[in-house]
């Protein structure tokens, strides 16, 4: 069969082609919503029209037959709409408030999983990982799923003092937003990468390889037609892998996941701020990953039962301050938190205050 | 079809257990496509060496475009034959993700046909991604996709698929059509999304105010972050009903208020608007009694970033307000002159605001036309070494001269 005409940059669908009608009608016109439960909201607009959003989660990584399961059901009870959000979640919009429980029902009754609107976790932001990326230094989708499992009643019911965003990095390339997070894992590496000499020179541009070491480590070594590594100012960042597959920074043995906390993007009451570190190296412990869990869990338990109420993760530990935060937790301080590179200025501390 | 039959004892643990599992979803796909059945295989196998086995990209792509497609390579194509080539596929997404069904099924339809069966929804940056196919169904798919009204997003050394938050579609918070403004962009910039020829990648997101729901400040080369001017309108009504419904209003609103601008005698809500910084604390707990009001439009911001590879940044203010209204005339004409400068001055992998920090806000400001404003900065320098050019005391410092 002949293939239909390509066309060339016409760019997306416009979205006014995806939106309800009661969308289009009230657009720009929406008064206030209120959380109905964990998993439903509704949206009123100045005129009175509502639309109902029943929230589900995803793994992200779905197979074309469940988004066709999920199109039977917004055919269903939505008209044919539906939105996914920016954490991937599934929105169910209904525009007809008849359809919102039988919705809920057939959605349990098939093993969706409902909830992540307001003070909970929601979906959790993540990377490739082993699924497809050539730089994972550990399955992100499966420490999510053994995450979530964990967590799963912080989705679906029990609220916190307020909204929790977790996410997961295969590597610190940090496809996800970890940085910013209240509580995420990012993979990392512990040790100098080995060279393959006859493959760099091959396959690899040298000055490109040099010039993406942040540390300087990586110098040019002749008689090999190579680079080599000085050890000493190595970070295992994995910058030069990038750059050259001849340098390979992967480490079964090794490699590992930190903790880093903290973490925000929205502007409310305080700064955005980036996630900082507290639990540097957990062995890279699949297809669970049990104590890097139980850490997470930890960390969330300890947040809900002393923050106050509206206060997220990063806020809380800036009002106790992080000594208390870490004797609290009972996790021990090492080197390896106390900045050395880029930030040290900023995080060291300034004043003889603090707390015992 | 013949399939072999992978042993995968560890990935079956991630069946178990309440929370929706990636593993039936690739299980799912395996019953009738060889590359995900093959996927299984190859995964089952990193769970337990605990390394992964996709090589470097190639260069693949569609004919004209030098992005939109990663070309993926598995390093044991013997034994995982159906994903020796496992090309990603992205497609850029509608503006705030909204979807028919048809439109999903259109894309199902053509994914079953040409690939793995398995997807994304979303990648990071907000495509869709299509996981897995061989080279020489691209053009195939590009035209199946093309011909429906589909486009493919940005990748490598290019601007990036920009993507925003629901906005005006489903929130009472926006301050400015981020749909809109996706859309039109991204219409705008096709050929530096589909052609790479910038030093890195840049991305662009849109944020209808400072919830930012899609991470803006944190994760875009260009933050575009709605505000207002105006007051904060109250309903005193709206506020008694929230204090009958148990809301502390002293402790949860009053006193969480950054600038301390509000007081509550008990029956009245004070906000003193002038000393408000629009931080949307209030508005969000209380979002029946409180809205913005007055001149909308949006803070523009430069220069986030992950870590690698010297450290993450968060977006710095550059334009503390512009309205941005279609056509989005006077945003457009800014983002040309900022890539014009980052194209100047970054050398190869060099994000523009690690290009500012090497070059200087100044030289940034002055090339995109934007003069100091203290909205720019959290605090004034601490050292006395700074830079003057002759046209400071010709123009600045002329009336300081005795």
């Amino acid at each position: 069969m002949a293939l239909p005409q390509r066309r060339t940059d016409i760019g997306p669908p416009h979205y006014a082609e995806f939106l309800p009608p009661v969308i289009k009608k009230n657009y720009g016109k929406w008064k206030y919503h209120e959380e109905l439960d964990a998993g439903t909201m509704v949206h009123v607009a100045e005129g009175g029209d509502k639309i109902w959003t029943v929230r589900v989660a995803s793994p992200r990584l779905l197979a074309t037959d469940t988004i066709r399961d999920i199109c039977d059901l917004a055919d269903k009870y939505c008209g044919g709409y539906l939105r996914f959000t920016s954490r991937n979640n599934i929105e169910f919009l209904i525009s007809e408030e008849k359809n919102v429980e039988p919705l809920k029902k057939e959605l349990k009754d098939k093993g969706y999983t409902i909830g992540g609107i307001g003070k909970r976790v929601s979906n959790v932001v993540h990377t490739q990982g082993w699924v497809h990326c050539h730089g994972a230094a550990t399955d992100a989708s499966g420490l999510v799923k053994a995450m979530m499992d964990e967590l799963y009643d912080y989705f679906t019911t029990k609220e916190l003092p307020n909204k929790v965003r977790l996410a997961v990095a295969c590597c610190v390339n940090m496809c996800g937003a970890v940085h910013c997070s209240d509580i995420a894992i990012v993979a990392v590496h512990t040790k100098v990468p080995p060279i393959d000499h006859e493959r760099l020179g091959k396959i690899c541009e040298i000055p490109t390889v040099i010039a993406s070491c942040p540390t300087r480590a990586i110098s040019p070594d002749p008689a090999k037609k190579s680079v080599k590594i000085n050890e000493e100012r190595c970070m295992y960042c994995g910058n030069c892998f990038t750059v050259c597959p001849a340098i390979d920074i992967h480490n079964p043995e090794t490699d590992g996941l930190a903790i880093v906390v903290g973490g925000k993007v929205g502007s409310l009451r305080s700064d955005p701020k980036f996630s900082k570190l507290v639990y540097p190296f957990f062995y890279n412990d699949p297809p669970r990953w049990p104590k890097v869990i139980a850490a997470v869990k930890n960390i969330l338990e300890t947040y809900a039962r002393y923050a106050r109420k509206h206060e997220r993760v990063g806020e809380w530990i800036d009002r106790i301050g992080w000594e208390k935060f870490f004797n609290l937790l009972g996790i021990e301080f090492t080197f390896q938190h106390i900045d050395d590179f880029t930030f040290m200025r900023e995080t060291l501390r300034t004043s003889p205050t603090f707390k015992w | 079809m013949s399939k072999k039959k992978y042993e995968t004892p560890l990935l079956d643990e991630l069946e178990k257990g309440p929370f929706p599992s990636f593993v039936k979803e690739i299980k799912k796909a395996a019953v009738k496509n060889e590359m995900a059945n093959d996927e299984l295989g190859q995964l089952e196998r990193s769970y337990k060496t605990k390394r992964g086995y996709w090589k470097h990209g190639g260069i693949v792509g569609v004919l004209g475009y030098g992005g939109g497609v990663i070309g993926r390579y598995s390093s044991l194509p013997e034994e995982f034959p159906n994903v020796a080539m496992f090309h990603t596929v992205r497609v850029n997404q509608p503006s705030a993700w909204f979807y028919t069904t048809k439109a999903l099924r259109e894309i199902c339809d053509i994914w079953d046909k040409y690939g793995s069966g398995l997807t994304n929804l979303h990648g990071s940056t907000g495509d869709i991604i299509l996981l897995g196919t061989n080279t020489e169904n691209l053009e195939a798919i590009f035209a199946e996709l093309t011909s429906r009204g589909w486009d493919l997003g940005g990748s490598g050394s290019a601007m990036r698929t920009p993507s925003n938050c629901v906005g005006p579609a489903r929130c009472e918070w926006a301050n400015y059509d981020t749909l809109e403004a996706c859309y039109q962009i991204t219409q705008h910039f096709q050929d530096e999304l589909h052609r790479p020829a910038y030093a890195y990648k840049f991305k662009i997101k849109f944020a209808g105010c400072a919830v930012d729901c899609v991470a803006a400040i944190a994760r875009a080369d260009l933050s575009i972050i709605g505000t207002w001017k105006g007051k904060i309108q109250i309903d005193q009504d709206e506020v008694q009903n929230y204090a009958k419904k148990g809301m502390n209003i002293q402790a949860e609103i009053v006193n969480m208020c950054p600038t301390q601008c509000m007081s509550y005698d008990g029956k009245e809500l004070k906000i003193d608007d002038g000393e408000c910084k629009r931080c949307m604390h209030c508005i969000t707990r209380m979002t029946k009694a409180l809205r913005p009001s007055g001149e909308r439009g949006a803070t523009i911001l430069i220069g986030s970033k992950a870590p690698i590879v010297v450290g993450s940044l968060l977006s710095w203010v550059i334009v503390p307000f512009m309205k941005m209204e279609p056509p989005f005339t006077e945003f457009k004409d800014l983002v040309r002159k900022i890539l014009d400068w980052w194209d100047e001055n970054a050398k190869p992998r060099e994000r523009i605001g690690e290009v500012i920090e090497m070059k200087g806000m100044r030289s940034f400001l002055e090339y995109i036309g934007v003069p100091p404003h203290p909205a720019q900065i959290k605090m004034p320098r601490k050292d006395p070494f700074f830079f003057f050019k002759p046209k400071d005391f010709e123009t600045t410092y002329t009336k300081d001269k005795v």
